[in-house]
Parts: structure tokens; sequence; C-alpha cells
């Protein structure tokens, strides 16, 4: 069984032992032929076979035994590939075993009429078609995925999200939507079924994390091409370098031509074996590490697409700010005590629940030692907020204190003949002035004070946004608040641009623009309201909390739900791209030495004096042939942990990445070849197979 | 080398350099339309030209209507070329009553004209009248030439337009290239040359006196022209004696002119810019010189004012130069040194003082033999002004690189610099997924039709070049026309095929080129080296073109940064080397290690 341990570790016993059969079971030609690259080799180990076989049966081209270990090591060239991509899907299968128990056959409770006390029909889950309705209760599995039309309960998402804790699910609002597979931990809820089976999220995971649906991304099938090219090319200097070696032997007179066993040698050595071997194990790998993180990606398109982001869309609610606002300051009118006001201020927050309410009782505590107080013992009663009224408060024996909105304050005291006192307004506009929300205390009809409630952005961000602007991302704040405090946030967090007061038609808009503009913009939503941009915008999270409809617009969703996570999700998408250019980089790096290996020992024979290129001084011409094939077999293996892993991305402007890695793969795919390849042919040596 | 060799060099760099400014500028003018000094003159030409032509001239193209226009016009070139030769008996101008040029040889020079490859086959002034020299050669070299600027243009726009399926009009483009470029500064080339004593006359051929007789054996042949030979198998020879030479004549310079500054190189004589008509003095040798890079180099420029960036333009030169000059500078020590194998069989080392003196004029010296046969190989010039065959294996090594190279090292007019650009957008490719990002050039995005277009004007080229070799190489008339047998033979087949395929069109001499085989393989070898890498340039265009334009960000991969041109010089470099070093290995590689010993 493949536990944590063993997958993280490609080299794990178990691991090679699961990944053994599925390595020979890929040597299917069907399967082969899907990577051109890899295909080459497979048809030239076909035919290294084959001579071996007519070698052994009569008089072959070359000893039998060379036959025997070009194409031993040919063959397993390909196993090698295999064997990385076999790898890299153990990773999600073992995801998909984990996520396919949550998918279990259910009987639902399906409902006549959207009314929970309609009639209930059991039916398999499987007999489930978009628009039934069903009630889920206390401890089911929430058959499918649907919308929740009635009722509120708690939900255990844990099966998709690994989060234990357990999530409130109601009708209307943001919070509607349950997915199946999950359950219900208490209360009841009526779902509005809206996939039908087999098209649920659950199914749609688990046939990415397995890799069976993966499609070739753009730059993908980009670099799938340039290779082919690479490939038909080496082909074509191997193909002709028969006629050039006849010619040769002609009109030298000397050695022999050459064999096609040693053609098949030099090609699969030229031919870009090492990304081709590699390349679909590296883009397994990068959706593999987006859902490590908690991210799915419904498309491949999408997580090459993060990579190219240069505009990020970040709501300041939760992303930018820790999403609440808090209390910071009394500040008491003229003539009234700031105690009275901090008095005041912690009655009317004691029943309050919003993070707002708790922070006024809470600075109350900290700053002026006022202690809470239980509201039924004072015999009180709790005015919540509302919408039209945007005031809330407590109404005591005979006093009434109300806190809010500063103009429905001074309408509420104007009422009861008060009047706001001199200066106040001064205060309240410079409060907003500075991105922060004032709040009115009165009391009766006399102006106590103001609560002053700030925004409070969450540590670290600005180092990160620092780091994305050095990337030549751009940050943009989007957030329902007046401009005033949308600038204020925005330089306290470092965003470079922002939308204030931003309605969801300005949001499209802005990507709109910006797209026009030729930029690539991501965002993270989860609300209905943001599904129009979601769908608009390139990279789209949507937060698994967030509605159906927003789920469906987003070509990713994270589990985490958490909008900051769209850094690591641009972060991923270019280690993805970076792997497989380093990796192609090495590889045709890598062509150089294999042809000082390869020519002199092929050719030395018909002119002596090519002996000169073998710079290595490998032992034999044999030896030398096949210390070139172990090596670029051997690679492979080598480079799979990276290929799973990513190359390490470092925030750093693209020149100085590029000069990093041009550095180690270019640099280092010319010298690494020459010293590996002298290496194996000394230990051929060594063992007197030379 | 001397320090009169290295300040040679310099001077013609530094002469190269200073005009590549001025005339990169002037060329980006006329093909923006933009108004221009000269205006006065020929702007009444130019449209007396589109109202007989029927050209419209603000009508734009796409991709597809401009390559159309282009096979178009390069297709009824190949037939007037063609005509032209087959019927030049019936024409005038023909004082030494040349005969019909046969079928095969017809068909390769005309491919050969129209492509500016300018392959010489054919022997000027034993199969060519004059008048075929000048209407269907001359012309086809100003023709040529500005269709290849055309095309690059066109991919040009196709970075510098955004949104829009528009790439401008083949006919306009390439008009305005010969009546406002290549006609002036030929004009004032073809001048300062006669001022040197090219020729330029329609006399009949000269006889002259020779002061001093020259006995020699001939081979005698009989009726069919079979080498009788001798019951010991020798071919038996009768003593001649000559006292008379004929000169040939006819209108030289301004021929000479156009097929230097248009990357054309098709000599009027065999000889080519070694003969004494065409290349009279070192001052005139140094005019050729300069006039072989001056466009190509100058294109350069052109881009980088056209796409409004001109450091992107220097960057491309600073590219191209960097590979050109380490390269040069090898032939060049080549070439001054002594051949050893001469040495060992005879004692003129006197004429091997100034280095390797076989096959090179003696008014030009190694020195600028070697040069010219660098500038004629790195740009697609192919005219010579000394014998490559007789260049010393590492000395005849490079010109065949540089021609391998895929003709990008300033490489032929407009053709150099849009294969460059092909090149560019792999190696923006390449290092775009190693930085993380999409790739993009100049703000567009380099996708997989780009990649797919560009693999397939790269892939083209060492597959038509290795296949032909090797059919060359294994066939007997391939291998008949080899006048060295050895490792030397493989060299004169692969430069025979890679000068055609590339469209160079220089002559690594040595082989006979004008058999059947050779016309119409190599012929065919052209035309794929010319359209097949065309046609995806303008279809990269047309994608280009309709793209937006990304604004660049400290994400974006800059273009003009040393890194990238080390990246673009490597690329440039490995793809050429690894493609072509088997081959190399078993022609001049071996040859060198064999005569300085290993």
């Amino acid at each position: 069984m493949l536990t944590r341990e063993s997958i993280k570790n490609p080299f794990h016993p178990i691991m090679i032992g699961s990944n053994l059969i599925p390595s020979f079971l890929k040597l299917n030609p069907f399967h082969q032929i899907r990577n051109p690259v890899m295909f080459t080799v497979y048809i030239g180990s076909l035919m290294t076979t084959g001579l071996f076989i007519q070698s052994v049966l009569n008089h072959g081209e070359a000893r039998p035994s060379f036959i025997f270990a070009i194409t031993f090591w040919l063959w397993f060239t390909v196993l090698f590939s295999n064997f990385a991509e076999a790898v890299a899907e153990a990773r999600g299968k073992a995801q998909a075993n984990s996520l396919r128990k949550a998918r279990r056959e259910i009987q639902a409770k399906k409902l006549s009429s959207p009314k929970k006390g309609s009639k209930i029909k059991l039916v398999r889950s499987v007999n489930l078609r978009m628009g039934d309705y069903v009630l889920v209760e206390e401890q089911d599995y929430i058959p499918c995925d649907g919308d929740v039309v009635e009722g509120i309960a708690f939900v255990n998402e844990s099966a998709i999200t690994g989060e234990s804790a357990p999530v409130i699910r109601e009708s209307g609002g943001d919070r509607s939507a349950v997915t199946g597979g999950t359950r219900v931990i208490s209360d009841w809820i009526i779902v509005k079924i809206t996939k039908n089976p087999g098209e649920n999220f659950l199914d749609h995971m688990i046939s990415l994390v397995e890799g069976a649906k993966r499609q070739k991304t753009p730059n993908e099938i980009a670099l799938n091409i340039l290779l082919a090219t690479l490939t038909i090319i080496f082909l074509l200097v191997c193909t002709t370098l028969l006629p050039y070696s006849i010619y040769s032997v002609g009109t030298a007179h000397a050695g022999s031509v050459v064999t096609v066993t040693v053609l098949v040698a030099l090609f699969v050595c030229l031919a870009p074996t090492t990304i081709g071997g590699l390349i679909s194990a590296i883009g397994i790998a990068g959706m593999d590490r987006m859902i490590q993180r908690n991210v799915v990606a419904l498309s491949g398109r999408a997580i090459e697409a993060a990579g190219d982001v240069n505009v990020l869309l970040l709501d300041k609610t939760g992303t930018i700010t820790l999403g609440n606002r808090q209390a910071t300051e009394f500040i008491p009118v003229s003539g009234i005590a700031v105690e009275t006001l901090a008095d005041a201020a912690q009655l009317s927050s004691l029943a309050d629940e919003t993070a707002e309410g708790r922070s006024i009782v809470i600075l109350a505590k900290e700053k002026y030692g006022i202690r809470g107080r239980n509201i039924e013992e004072l015999g009180a009663s709790f005015i919540p907020f509302k919408a039209q009224t945007r005031m809330s408060g407590v109404d005591l024996k005979e006093r009434q204190i109300r806190k809010g909105a500063p103009d429905a304050v001074e309408n509420y005291v104007r009422e009861r003949g008060g009047q706001l006192p001199p200066n106040v307004q001064e205060l309240i506009d410079s409060i907003s002035r500075q991105g922060a929300t004032p709040l009115l205390v009165a009391e009766g009809s006399k102006i106590l004070g103001i609560i002053h409630l700030k925004d409070i952005v969450k540590g670290g961000i600005k180092e990160r946004f620092a780091e994305l602007r050095r990337m030549g991302i751009k940050t943009i704040m989007i957030t329902g608040d007046n401009h005033l405090t949308a600038a204020t946030i925005a330089a306290e967090a470092g965003v470079d641009d922002f939308l204030a007061q931003a309605t969801p038609e300005d949001k499209l808009n802005l990507i709109r623009k910006l797209q026009k503009e030729g930029r690539l913009v991501a965002m993270a939503g989860d609300g209905t309201n943001d599904a129009p941009a979601l769908a608009q915008a390139d990279v789209a999270v949507a937060m698994n909390t967030g509605t159906q409809i927003a789920k469906e617009a987003g070509n990713m969703v994270d589990l985490d739900s958490n909008p900051t996570k769209l850094i690591d999700i641009v972060e991923i998408g270019k280690q993805l791209l970076i792997t497989r250019g380093s990796v192609t980089t090495f590889s045709i790096a890598n062509d150089i030495a294999k042809y000082f290996a390869i020519l002199p020992a092929a050719f030395a024979g018909t002119y002596p004096a090519l002996n000169t290129l073998n710079i290595m001084h490998l032992a034999t011409p044999q030896s030398a042939i096949l210390s070139a094939v172990i090596f670029n077999a051997v690679i492979i293996v080598c480079l799979i942990p990276l290929a799973l892993q990513g190359v390490r991305y470092r925030w750093v402007s693209a020149t100085q990445l590029l000069r990093t890695n041009i550095f180690i793969y270019g640099l280092g795919g010319i010298i690494a070849p020459f010293v590996g390849i002298k290496f194996i042919d000394l230990l051929l040596e060594g063992f007197n197979l030379a | 080398m001397t320090e009169n060799s290295i300040i040679q060099v310099l001077f013609y760099l530094t002469v190269l350099l200073l005009l590549v400014k001025p005339l990169g500028l002037y060329m980006a003018w006329i093909y923006e339309g933009q108004p221009c000094f000269v205006d006065r003159v020929l702007k009444p030409i130019e449209r007396t030209i589109y109202r007989l032509c029927f050209i419209k001239p603000e009508q734009e193209m796409n991709w597809k209507e401009y390559s159309i226009a282009m096979l178009v016009f390069s297709l009824l070139g190949t037939l007037a070329v063609y005509a032209i030769q087959r019927f030049q008996v019936f024409l005038p101008l023909n004082s030494e009553h040349f005969a019909a040029v046969p079928l095969d040889l017809s068909f390769n020079t005309a491919v050969s004209f129209i492509t500016n490859t300018n392959w010489q086959a054919y022997t000027g002034e034993s199969t060519l009248s004059y008048f075929t020299q000048m209407t269907a050669l001359t012309v086809q070299n100003f023709l040529s030439a500005a269709s290849g600027m055309s095309v690059l243009i066109a991919l040009i726009r196709g970075i510098q337009r955004r949104e829009t399926t528009d790439l401008g009009n083949f006919w306009v483009d390439t008009v305005r290239g010969i009546i406002y470029i290549l006609i002036p500064l030929a004009i004032v080339l073809a001048l300062l040359l006669v001022s040197q004593g090219v020729i330029q006359n329609f006399k009949g051929y000269q006889k002259a006196k020779l002061m001093q007789k020259v006995e020699y054996q001939e081979p005698m042949t009989d009726n069919t022209g079979q080498a009788i030979k001798d019951t010991a198998g020798n071919p038996i020879t009768q003593a001649k004696v000559l006292t008379e030479q004929v000169i040939p004549m006819g209108p030289v310079a301004s021929q000479v002119a156009i097929k230097q500054l248009g990357t054309n190189g098709g000599g009027f004589f065999n000889a080519n810019s070694a003969h004494p008509f065409e290349n009279p003095t070192p001052f005139s040798n140094f005019l050729e010189m300069l006039a072989i890079m001056l466009i190509p180099a100058a294109l350069c420029y052109t881009f980088g004012v056209m796409v409004k960036d001109k450091s992107q333009g220097w960057a491309i030169f600073l590219a191209m130069l960097l590979i050109f000059l380490p390269l040069m500078f090898l032939t060049l020590c080549a070439e001054h040194r002594v051949n050893p194998e001469i040495i060992k069989i005879s004692d003129a080392q006197i004429l091997q003082k100034n280095g390797n003196m076989e096959g090179k004029e003696t008014r030009f010296g190694a020195l600028n033999s070697a040069l010219w046969a660098a500038a004629t190989t790195a740009t697609a010039n192919g005219s010579v002004n000394a014998m490559h065959d007789s260049f010393l294996p590492l000395g005849g090594l490079i010109p065949l690189w540089f021609i391998n190279l895929g003709e990008v090292i300033f490489g032929g007019v407009g053709s150099g610099l849009y294969q460059m650009l092909i090149f560019i957008i792999i190696t923006v490719f390449v290092s775009g997924l190693m930085v993380g990002r999409t790739p993009e050039y100049l703000g567009k995005k380099i996708e997989s039709y780009e990649i797919k277009m560009a693999s397939f004007a790269i892939l083209i080229m060492p597959l038509v070049v290795l296949l032909c070799t090797a059919v060359g190489l294994i066939t007997e008339v391939g291998k008949s026309s080899i006048a060295n047998p050895g490792a030397h033979g493989l060299s004169e087949v692969l430069y025979a095929f890679s000068s055609m395929t590339n469209n160079n069109g220089s002559a690594f001499a040595g082989i006979n080129a004008n058999t059947l085989f050779y016309n119409i393989l190599g012929g065919f070898a052209i035309l794929i080296g010319r359209f097949w890498i065309a046609i995806p340039v303008l279809a990269i265009a047309g994608s280009l073109v309709q793209k937006k334009i990304v604004p660049s960000s400290a994400g974006t991969l800059p273009t003009n940064t040393p890194l990238f041109i080390g990246i673009l010089i490597s690329i440039v470099l490995i793809i050429g080397a690894l493609t072509f070093f088997p081959a190399f290995a078993l022609g001049p590689i071996v040859e060198q290690l064999m005569i300085y010993g290993y």
C-alpha cells in the first residue's frame, strides 16, 4: 500500500515495486505513440533487438554481446521514462483512492417538491438527475452536487478539503453550494441537484488527480512540436551518416561501414530523450502540486496561464486585510469622559457577535479595564444591526445606547431633539480620510463620541506584494469601500492600484480593460455576483465555500477558500514551465559531449585521425558508445525527483532567473555528460566490460 | 596575422559599421512610406509603375495574399529567365552566337536567380549572351533581392502592428525596395567600379596576342568526345601551342554592382570576382566586399526603427557580429598558414610566404580572399574572389559552417534577418519557459502556431542538405562530378548542396556542377530552401499581426540584454553544430587533422 512516506520518495522500495508493472504495461505501442520522442526510442529498441537476434542466429553486424548491451540500455531508456510517468501518476492515484471512498453509493431521500413536508422516496444516488430535490438530514451524506434551497446545516467537508472543522451551508447567499460525498452533521437541508451522476465535482477531481483526462497544455504542445522537430533532424543526421560512411570507407579504403546498432545508439543519445522521457511526468506533477496545496485546477491550461498572469485582482476583505475592522480608539466629544464613552460602547456591543462588536469589548477591557457584563442580568435588550437602520445598540431600563454609521446615528439623535456637537463632523471626516471607519455612539439625544474602527492589514502581505512587483505582477485591490478608505488601505498594504466602490460590472469592466491592454488577469471570488468576472478572468479561482455558480465560472477551485493562495498558484504555474524549459535546455546541451564520445568511436576505423576528437579518452569504441547510451538512460532516473518537485522558484526578475537557470541547466548540461560518460566508461573498464 | 592584416580588417568593419545606421534609417523610411528627400525624383516613377502594372498601392494584404503575390512574382520571374535562356539565339546582343542554354541548366539558373541564390552552374562568358546576362540575370538580381526584403518587412509589420490582418502590399514593398534602395545604390557602386576598371560595353570578344607562347599537351578525343587511350591505358595527348587569347567583354559593372549589393553573387564571368574585369583593384575589392555586407547589416537597424526600439535591432546586429567575428578570424588564421603538403612537394616556398596562396589572386592576397570568403558565406551572397576549394580544410570549414548556420549571420538581404527572427522565436520560447512565462517577443506572445511554423522553417534546410548530400555521395551520377577523392570529395558535395539549399550560391569549385543530376536535384533544393522557409515566415507574420501587444514588465524577458544575445548565439551555434558536426567530421575536420597531424 502506498503511504505518504513512500509517495514522497520516488526511489522508496515500495514506490519502485508498485510502479514496476505499470512501467512495463506502458510499453504498449498505443501508449508510446502519444509521446513522439520516446516512440522513436521505442522503435530504435525494437530494431536493435532484431539485430541482436540476427547476430545470435547467424552472422550479425557486430558482436552479439555489444548489440545486447546497447539493446538492454535502450529498453531501459524507455522503461525509465515509463517509470517516471508511473511515479507521477501514483501520487495522484493515492489521492484518487481516498476521494473514491467518499464517492460511495448512497440512498438519497428524493422529494416530490422542494418542501420539508413533501413525500420522500428513497432512490439510489446514481439515479438522481439535475433538477431533483433531496432532503439531507443529520448524519446523511449529500448524494450529489447541488444548491441548498431550504434550511441550514453544518457540513463536514473533510473528504474533499481535508479540513475537519464543519462549515455552515444555508440557502440563499454565497454559502449555498454543497458537494456530493460530504456529510451533514447537524440539522437538515433541502438540496436542488445541479449535476448528473458522473459529472460531480468529486468525479471530476478523481479523474483530474489520476491524470486520466490530462490534456496537453498550450506550451506543452508547442514544446512537443519543437522536440519532434529536433528528433526528426537528429533522425536524419544519423540516417545520412550511413551513406556518408559508405562513401568514406570506399574512398579511404580503410575501416568498415558504421553499424546500424551504432547509428541507433547515436540517434537515441542525440534525440531529446531526457525531456521527452520526463515531459509527461512534469505535467502530471504540476497538477499534483496544485492538489497538494488544496487547489483543484479544472484545466491544465489554467495552471499554465497562472504562470503568465500579470495582474492579480485581490479582494480587500479577507485577502489583504484580516477581514474585519477592529476598534482601535474611543474619541469622546468635548464634555464627555472617555470612560463614559467606553462604557456605553461596551454596553452596546456586549451582545454584538460581529467581529467589530467583539473588538469594541476587547478594547474597552484592555484600555479602560471595563469588564464584561452579562446582558441578561442587566435586563437589557439588544438591538441588532439592520441594513435599514444601519445601527445597533442596547436598550437598558432608562438608557438607550446606539452605535452605527455617523449619518444614521445623527438622524437618530435629531429625532430625539439632540444635535451634532461642533467638531464632530470634522473628526468623522478625518477618520474616513485615514481609511478607517468611524462609528458614532449616542445615548438618547446625546452624542457621546466616536469609535475608531480600523481595517487591519495582514502581516507579511506587503512583502509578498513587493515580491510580486519584482516579478512584474501588478496587484489591484478590489473593495466596496469608498475611495478614501480604499486609497489608505492600498497605500498601507502596498498594492499597485485599487478599485473602490466596486460593483460586479466594475470588476468585469476592469478585467476586460486589462485584457484589452494585453494583460492576463487572475482573480479569486466566491459570490454569485463574482461569477461574470470569474468567467472573464484568465485565471479564476473560486472558493470552495462559494456558490455553485461561482465554482462553475472559475477554472480553479480552492478547497481551503483562501484567496491569498492566488500567489501560490502563480508560483506553481511558473514552476511548471521553468521545469520543462530547464530540462529541455539540459537535454540539448548534453548532445555536445555525446558527439565527442560516439563520433570518434564510430569513424576512427576509417579515419584514425578522428581519434583526436576522443577528448575524454574513453577506453574502447564499444565502451564509448555504451557509456553514452547508459548515461542517456540513467540521467532520466536522476532527474525524476526534479521533474516531480519542479525546479525551485525564486521571486526575482526574469533576467536574474534566466541567468541562474541557464548557468545550472545550460552550462551544467554541457559539462555533466562529459563527467558522467567518463565515469561510466571507467566503471566499464574497471569491470572489464570495455 | 600581421598588423597590416588587422588594420585592414578593422578598417573594413569600421566603414561597414558607420554605414549601418544611415542606410538602415533610410530603408525604414522607405518601407514605412515616409516622405523622403528622393521623392521628387522617384515618386513619379513609382506612380507610373503602379499605373502600368495595375497595382493599387493602398490595398493591404493578409499573409496568404502576400505569399501568393510573392509566389506569382517568383513564378513569372522563373518563366522569364528560363525563356530568355532558351531563346537567346533569336534575341539581340548575342555577338558570340551562343546557342540555347540546355534545358536542365536553364532550369537551374532560372530558379537560382529568382531565389537570390545565383548558383553558377553556367559559365557566363561561354554560355550566355549579353542580352541574357542583362535582362534575365541582372534584372532578377534586383527582383529577388527586393522580394526577400519584402518578406522581411511583412514579418516586421507582423510584430509591429496589432490586432489586424494587414501586412502591407507585396507589390508596393517590392517596387519601393527596387527603385528607392537597390537601384540608387547599384548606380553609385557601378560608377565607382567602372572608375576602377570594371568594364561596361557591348563589344564582341576581343583577341589578343600572347606575349609568351604557351605550349601544352591536350588529350585527344574521338568523335564521341571520349578520351583516346593507348594500349597501356594512358590517354594519348598532342602538343599544342597557343599564341592568341580570347578576351570576353560585356556590360559587367552594372551586373557586378547589384550582385554584390543584393547578396546575389552570380558573376558575369565564371571566375566571378576573381576575374580582373569584375574586380580589378584592391579598392574595387574593398568596395565589393563592403557591398556584400551592407544591406543585410543595415536591415538590423531598419528592424529596430520599425519596431520602435532601436536596441532590439542592435541586439540582433550584435548577435550576428559576435558569431561572425571569431569565425572570420579563424578563416583568416587558417589561410595565413602555409600548406604543409605543398611545401613537401615543391620548393616554391616563396609563393607560400604570405599564407596559403593556392587558388587566390595575388592582387588580393590571403587576407582579402579569406575575409571575402567569410563575408560572402555569412551573408547569402556567394560571389567569390578566390577558390574556396583550395582553402586549407579549416579555412574551408568556416565558410561551409557559415552557410549551414542557415544563412542567418547577416544572411541574404531580407532573408537573413527573417531567418534570424525564426531563431529568435525559438530562443524566446526556450528561455521564456525557463523564466516561467509563455514566451513573448516584443510584446507578441509566441504560441504553438508560431513554434510549429518556426519548426517547419528550421527543419527543412538540414533535411534537404543532408539528404541531397547522401544521394550525391552514394550514386554514380553524384560521385562522378567529384574532382578530388577522399574526405575532400565529401566536403565538395556537401558544400554544393549546402550552398544551393541555403540560397548562398558560392561554389567550392572542384565539383562539376553542370550535370543533369546537380542541375535538377540542386534546382529543387534551391526552391525548397527559399520558399519552404519564406512561406512559414509569412504565416508567422500573419499570426503575430493579429495578436495584442502585451505590455512589458519585470516578468517579461528582455530581448536586448547581453544575456539574451548570448543565448541566441548559443542556440544558433548549437543547432548548426549539432546538425552538421558528423558530416563536417567526415569532411573538413578529418582533412584538417590529417594535414596537420594529430
